[in-house]
């Protein structure tokens, strides 16, 4: 009795993702009584939990985004069969992905579902199409262009989004550099000061998610200091926007007189942030170090490794290890996993580069928990196994990389990878 | 007396062939230690760079193939989305300029014969002539 109505529970209330895809399902008795899967596609998952390879062979699968209905849609970085956007659809509830239509001639990352349209970026562009009452695209040959002619100059290039539920849509436009110096990951070439990328990348655009054909001028710096938040997602909670940031790169590489290689590769945090209008987070000038607790002036701009800086710039919410580059962000508003997961953070970890010579970090989803809007304990790693080996030198190496992540209306997450092509579904059952 | 000349001929020969072999070994160690300090960040240890970010130096035809092309590649680097190998890479590749002619030469031969790459080697000579273009 309790698990069906566990089960009851888990299909009515709706399973706000990212980028807040509301269940308005049918209830179609025979969807309620899904089997889970207990095959677990070779991932290490906490007591409870298992995971099915809902789709495979879709190489480069960046973000992705669950309709109310339950099908799944991913934005590929390299075309497939010539598509860009594969549509996913379980026809008989056992975890695996029965059809899959390709369309959009256009490679890039984000991916959403709002208000009955699916969002789209390319490098430069966003794109929605109307969705119909089974959340399926009415139009693919014909998406409207909502943005265009965002800054691409293919250093930080993607350009994922999220919407709040005041009918905007949030955009990051990555740095296109490492640190703002005049040349870019070159030794001896000085930090620009101020930083002349800031005026069009290096931050979060807000535009309206329902008018066509915006462009920067149509739209709103939101937050600025932010090298390239891959990570984002507007918290229902709080209602607030949050970002994962990768930092910044090689401290060893340019300054090996300031930095040991294992310094380098633990520096500087990779960091969770709180964005509230106008919110500054302090690069090029600064990075978070997670040792000393501090904001540290960047030694492009004078910095030795100790000495703070940006005393106006807003502190993570969590500072992890350096490098794992955080690719995806959801907050858990399901209702199929445990009390604990519930209104915490789901992280993918693509796996870090820059901690060679010392051995590779990430290739995981963490989980932190959290309670209004702050986290309420320390982050842990939730689903991990994704490289396939215990440790890596190189990312090169690795099978699959975590890099984007929805969750589904019935509760289960969704976890690309843009390495192996894989969709992993993760389920729960007490 | 001719057998003497000929003699001395293939002794000169021989120790032109063991003085280029240990040149080349040379450069090879020299190179690896450049290519470890200024390159196996981004390329990686096993060469096979970073998926999307770093293109991979295996068995990579720009490693393997114009001379010249490369020398210029390290010393200018680029900042152009330009295909690589028929793929196309996010991270800009840093000027290598502040190099040594040597250090390059080296660490140029070095990825040209490692990584399954087969190539002839690079001379300081050679960067030298591409510096000064």
């Amino acid at each position: 009795m309790k698990s069906i109505r566990f089960l009851i529970s888990a299909f009515i209330f709706s399973a706000s993702v990212c980028n807040n895809a509301t269940a308005k399902t049918t209830t179609d008795s025979s969807k309620i009584k899904k089997t889970l899967p207990q095959a677990n596609a070779g991932l290490k998952l906490p007591e409870g939990f298992s995971a099915t390879v809902f789709a495979s062979g879709l190489g480069e699968a960046r973000h992705i985004a669950v309709t109310p209905q339950g099908d799944v849609y991913v934005k590929l970085s390299r075309l497939k069969d010539g598509k860009g956007i594969f549509y996913l659809h379980d026809d008989n509830g056992d975890g695996k992905a029965d059809v899959e239509t390709g369309f959009g001639d256009y490679t890039g990352t984000g991916m959403g579902v709002k208000d009955g349209y699916l969002y789209a970026s390319s490098d430069e562009d966003v794109y929605r199409y109307k969705l119909d009452d089974k959340g399926k695209v009415t139009d693919p040959g014909h998406p409207e262009l909502i943005v265009s002619g965002l800054l691409d100059r293919h250093e930080h290039e993607s350009k994922p989004f999220t919407f709040d539920n005041d009918g905007n849509i949030y955009v990051t436009i990555g740095a296109y550099s490492n640190a703002c110096q005049v040349q870019d990951r070159t030794k001896g070439s000085p930090g620009i000061r101020p930083c002349p990328i800031l005026d069009s990348a290096g931050g979060i655009w807000k535009f309206s998610a329902d008018k066509m054909n915006q462009t920067y001028g149509d739209g709103e710096r939101y937050a600025t200091g932010l090298r390239n938040e891959m990570g984002i997602c507007w918290n229902n909670d709080v209602n607030a926007l949050y970002v994962t940031q990768h930092g910044r790169d090689q401290l060893h590489d340019l300054f090996p007189d300031m930095y040991t290689t294992k310094q380098s590769a633990e520096l500087p945090a990779e960091c969770l942030y709180r964005l509230d209008k106008g919110a500054d987070a302090g690069w090029p000038y600064i990075y978070y170090d997670q040792f000393q607790h501090k904001k540290i002036l960047a030694p492009e701009y004078g910095g030795d490794g100790k000495k703070t800086a940006g005393e106006n710039a807003i502190d993570p919410l969590v500072a992890f290890p350096g490098h794992m580059a955080p690719n995806g962000l959801v907050f858990y508003e399901g209702n199929m996993f445990p009390e604990k997961y519930k209104h915490g953070a789901f992280i993918a970890f693509h796996g870090s580069w820059n901690r060679a010579p010392e051995p590779q970090k990430g290739f995981f989803v963490a989980f932190v928990p959290f309670k209004d809007g702050k986290p309420s304990g320390p982050w842990e790693v939730f689903a991990d196994g994704f490289a396939g080996g215990p440790q890596f030198m190189s990312p090169n190496s690795a099978k699959h990389r975590p890099c984007g992540l929805a969750v589904g209306p019935d509760g289960a997450l969704y976890v690309s990878d843009d390495q192996g092509g894989t969709i992993y579904r993760i389920t729960y059952k007490k | 007396m001719k057998k003497i000349l000929a003699g001395l001929v293939l002794m000169w020969a021989f120790g032109l062939t063991l003085f280029a072999q240990s040149s080349f070994k040379t450069a090879m160690i020299k190179g690896k230690k450049v290519y470890e300090k200024n390159c196996l960040t981004c390329h990686q240890a096993n060469g096979g760079g970073v998926p999307r970010m770093n293109p991979p130096l295996i068995n990579a035809g720009f490693v393997k193939g114009d001379k010249k092309k490369l020398i210029q590649w390290v010393l200018k680097g680029s900042v152009e989305k330009v295909p690589i190998d028929g793929q196309y890479y996010s991270n800009n590749m840093p000027p290598q300029a502040s190099l040594k002619d040597e250090d390059i030469a080296d660490v140029l031969t070095y990825i040209r014969n490692s990584f399954q790459n087969k190539g002839s080697a690079v001379t300081a000579n050679e960067v030298k002539a591409e510096r000064a273009k």
